[in-house]
């Protein structure tokens, strides 16, 4: 664990959100960018528990900033698949470009 | 190269091009299974670095909770199911771009960056360690963070609720309209 060290991990979380960055502007399906938002979550708690790891081994912040984050991303889908699902119902569509009434 | 090591490099390799297959792949019912392996090869990650808990919050939260949403949600509005129109090629080229520039220049930062570790005694992340921390009211506690998302799981389900719940239509509409209950736009 120690011998890795720090910097391939952030590498890896790194190429995590920048995928996540990727499918973001690419993807049209809101459940896929919904998708997207989860890698790019996800590499920031690689983050955050990489620096606990190799930094600042006396604390746990690092932990509870990743356990705050799973619950809020985990609070956050809940709501946007709530608002997909209700979209779907009025446009018969989740892709983003058909959602366009509010668009000026 | 001993153990660890490798096994960091395969799970990173497994995260990393599991993602990728999760963002490009064009029939969003294995987006969404690509993405199940991605969060798996994450938790795995924890438990490499020897955060049983997180790991296991992760395989809880992620793996059983929202990849499962996910998965609900596409079934309720595709089916099982097809392919999904190509993405715009314009859009393709600058994503690609956006992503790699941003991704070398984040790089190159790291490379040259000078991490300094500091030398005090390292704490154990057990369960009972994190919950003792989390519910403690002195200095380093979490209650008052834990007590706002408590507030904030709550409110979202609430939320929720409201949004996606089905508005029965009045009997006269339900007449006209008994198949097909949409609303026209």
């Amino acid at each position: 664990m120690q011998n890795i060290g720090l910097t391939p991990i952030l590498f890896l979380s790194c190429g995590l959100f920048f995928i996540g960055i990727y499918g973001f502007l690419t993807r049209r399906n809101m459940i896929t960018m919904l998708m997207a938002i989860e890698l790019i979550l996800n590499s920031v708690n690689i983050n955050f528990v990489a620096f606990n790891k190799f930094l600042f081994a006396d604390k746990l912040d690092g932990v509870f900033f990743t356990l705050f984050v799973i619950t809020i991303a985990a609070a956050e889908a809940a709501v946007a698949i709530a608002i997909i699902i209700n979209l779907y119902r009025s446009y018969r569509s989740i892709d983003v470009d058909d959602a366009d009434t509010m668009k000026f | 190269m001993n153990a660890p090591t490798v096994i960091f490099y395969i799970l990173a390799a497994c995260i990393l091009a599991f993602g990728l297959l999760a963002v490009t792949v064009r029939k969003i019912f294995r987006a969404a299974v690509f993405l199940l392996f991605s969060l798996i090869g994450v938790a795995g990650l924890y438990f490499l670095l020897d955060y049983e808990f997180i790991g296991a919050v992760q395989i809880i939260v992620y793996v059983g909770g929202i990849v499962v949403l996910l998965i609900f949600s596409i079934f309720l509005t595709h089916g099982s199911g097809g392919q999904m129109k190509k993405p715009r090629p314009r859009r393709v080229v600058f994503g690609a771009l956006a992503g790699t520039l941003g991704a070398s220049l984040t790089m190159s930062f790291i490379n040259n960056q000078q991490f300094s570790a500091n030398d005090k005694p390292a704490v154990a992340a057990t369960a009972g360690e994190i919950g003792g921390q989390m519910l403690s009211v002195t200095e380093h506690g979490y209650i008052l963070p834990f007590e706002v998302v408590s507030f904030l799981l709550l409110a979202s389900m609430i939320g929720c609720i409201v949004i996606a719940v089905k508005i029965k239509l009045p009997a006269q509409q339900m007449l006209t309209a008994d198949t097909d209950d949409v609303p026209t736009r």
